[in-house]
């Protein structure tokens, strides 16, 4: 036992190892990539990923109102971080607008996790007594609200209305979302293997056994509840910096069935599976398949059906079979572990082997 | 006299116009298992029910230990459609959600076992250890809670071990024999460090010998707990065994209480109950 611990923090060490170190290759040598920019976008849907597995997957509450918390996130980012010189061009529309605060790029981040927060008990407390598919309705009935209020020429001076903010910190290097998304997903993680992890795997399981073992429905929702929208709101700040702007128009309906799908994808309840999905899903997205949005030509024949949003109709297609023939994703509620990759190697080779001695008897 | 433990009195319970249990009085004192019996549908699960917080009865009070846990008295819609008796004889609310009841110390299984099925037979009893901790969701969520969640765990533990669980511990509790998973639910249970136990038709399922093991189970950790019973069941070798006093509930309404011997020779229960029972 304490062998394998050993073997296990050594080969961990290893691939954190030969990560940093691809990431400062790709940091310093490829930055403008293509590479590059799957890296940090996938870094930052995973945390949104593994945030919105922690209620679907973990607790079993279905929400959609992933990409208002993260609307909410980024907002508050950018406001609270445009530098003040920058404002009166931002802020055209608006006489530079009337927030006079610059803050720190790193505070800025928290802020947007906790506006979050403030947002989700709003909604939480009278939402999460709903039964699961009306707490779906809500949320997503939330998030389309709050893109429309952020847009009201009236908030303009806080928001800017429908103008897009920028000229925020971005990042400086490509390992900053990586590093920051893998420290909150290492909360998550810490959070989902303690007693309160446990107490949200109770309520998924079965309601009213977990109420019976003790366990306060309406709190212990509420918390996985914040803890989401925490995350949500964080990663919204990290996707901001990451485009360098923000416009209350891009977070639709349609960003949070992006996250979903890459939940879906990865398995409903597991985090290791939103990580993978997320790369998967942003490298195929903005990367692999962007042909598939480009007329093409094949041996002189003009392909009609391969134009702009044909990318999307072959996700559509995906996560129908998907939720059709695959309903467990890639790792169903399996995590990672070295034993499993281990065992996972090891099996093919078992099997030929044996399948080599049965041959030669 | 012993000390009174669970004290229900006028319990009415009505969903829309059905009266599933009617004027139910019933007392349980320490140490004592006390049954429930009577055809199904007689309301006895409903009566739990109410105990556990799980419904608010429409009219009527329950006391824990002293304490008045429950109380209602027929108001807004039901004050017209009302059918029970006692009417005016409570004018208090007083309500609290299964956890909070849990807490106090009233501990049950289900008719239906509700293992969480997908989670480990470990997993399932340390949720349990979950409500007493006396973390916080920061101190537990950054694992600076670690004292405690290596007690609750050693005690989970050593409940397993008592159970004769503990061979199972990593198996998901959805794939054990019927019998371990009854058993299960019962560890599960008195993980909760309960006063009064609720028990709903414990033995439902099996066969004569695994019977006759619960019945010593349920005597044995009624002293080792020192718990009070409360028990539904319909295998009357059993609670004919181990039960101090039995009360019969028939379409909802007391119709016989005593001990063993009364009730079995008592003419209204075999004619409701007992003498049908045999063919169930
Ligand atoms: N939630 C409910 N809504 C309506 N009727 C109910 C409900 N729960 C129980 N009943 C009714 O109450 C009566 C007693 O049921 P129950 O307490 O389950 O009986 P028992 O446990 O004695 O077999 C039955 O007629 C049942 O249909
Ligand atoms: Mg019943």
């Amino acid at each position: 036992m304490m062998g394998n611990k050993k073997r296990d923090f050594i080969l961990s060490l290893i691939l954190a190892a030969v990560i940093t170190a691809l990431l400062v290759y790709v940091d310093k040598e490829m930055h403008y990539s293509m590479l590059a920019s799957v890296i940090q976008k996938a870094s930052i849907y995973a945390l949104l990923a593994v945030s919105l597995n922690l209620l679907n997957g973990f607790t079993g509450l279905f929400s959609l109102g992933q990409a208002g918390f993260m609307m909410l996130g980024a907002y508050t980012y950018a406001i609270l971080t445009i530098p003040l010189e920058q404002h009166a061009s931002v802020y055209q529309y608006f006489n530079g607008g009337i927030v006079n605060i610059c803050l720190p790029a790193f505070v800025g981040v928290i802020a947007a996790g906790i506006v979050a927060v403030i947002f989700a008990w709003l909604v939480g407390k009278p939402c999460l007594k709903l039964k699961s598919d009306y707490l779906a309705i809500a949320t997503l009935g939330f998030a389309e609200i709050l893109r429309a209020l952020i847009q009201w020429e009236v908030l303009g001076p806080v928001t800017n209305a429908s103008n897009i903010l920028k000229k925020f910190p971005k990042f400086d290097s490509i390992l900053t979302p990586v590093i920051v998304c893998a420290f909150c997903i290492f909360l998550v993680v810490l959070l989902i293997n303690s007693s309160y992890g446990r107490a949200f795997k109770a309520i998924r399981e079965d309601e009213i056994a977990a109420e019976a073992m003790g366990i306060n429905l309406a709190k212990t929702k509420m918390q996985a509840f914040l803890t989401s929208a925490f995350f949500a709101g964080v990663g919204g700040a990290l996707l901001a910096m990451f485009q360098a702007s923000v416009q209350a128009r891009s977070f639709t309906s349609a960003m949070t069935y992006e996250i979903l799908l890459i939940v879906v994808i990865g398995g409903i309840g597991s985090i290791t599976g939103s990580i993978i999905g997320s790369f998967l899903y942003i490298a195929s997205s903005e990367w692999w398949l962007r042909f598939l949005d480009d007329s093409q030509t094949y041996l002189g024949v003009n392909i009609p059906f391969m134009r702009g949003g044909f990318r999307m109709v072959v996700f559509s297609v995906v996560i129908m079979l998907i939720v059709l023939f695959y309903r467990q994703g890639i790792m169903g509620t399996r995590e990672f572990s070295w034993q499993g990759i281990i065992d996972f190697f090891k099996k093919p080779f078992a099997k030929r082997k044996r399948k080599a001695v049965e041959d030669n008897g | 006299m012993a000390e009174n433990v669970l004290h229900i009195e006028n319990v009415t319970m009505q969903f829309g116009g059905v009266v599933a249990v009617n004027n139910l009085n019933l007392d349980i004192n320490q140490g004592e298992i006390v049954a429930l019996i009577g055809p199904n549908g007689a309301g006895k699960t409903t009566a739990f029910n109410c105990v556990t917080g799980v419904y608010e009865p429409t009219n009527g009070k329950i006391d824990f230990l002293g304490e008045t846990i429950v109380e209602n008295f027929p108001h807004g819609k039901m004050k017209k459609l009302y059918a029970g008796e006692n009417m005016g004889l409570y004018s208090n609310v007083v309500s609290h959600t299964p956890d909070v009841i849990t807490y106090k110390g009233i501990a049950r299984t289900f008719q239906n076992i509700r293992l969480f099925s997908k989670l480990s037979v470990f997993e399932n009893v340390l949720i349990a250890k979950h409500m007493r901790a006396k973390q916080n969701f920061f101190s537990a969520a950054l694992h600076l809670n670690r004292a405690e969640e290596k007690r609750m765990r050693e005690e989970s533990m050593a409940l397993l071990v008592e159970q004769g669980l503990d061979k199972y511990k990593d198996d998901v509790a959805g794939s054990l024999p019927y019998g371990l998973q009854r058993r299960l639910e019962i560890a599960r249970a008195l993980a909760t460090d309960p006063k009064l136990l609720l028990l709903d038709e414990p033995a439902a399922g099996m066969n004569p010998q695994e019977t006759l093991e619960l019945a010593a189970f349920i005597s044995e950790i009624r002293d080792k707990y020192k718990l009070s019973i409360f028990l539904v069941e319909h295998h009357m070798d059993l609670v004919m065994n181990i039960s101090d006093r039995i009360y019969v509930l028939d379409f909802g309404k007391l119709i016989a209480q005593g001990v063993p011997a009364e009730i079995q020779s008592n003419e209204k229960v075999i004619d409701a109950y007992l003498g049908v029972s045999e063919d169930e």
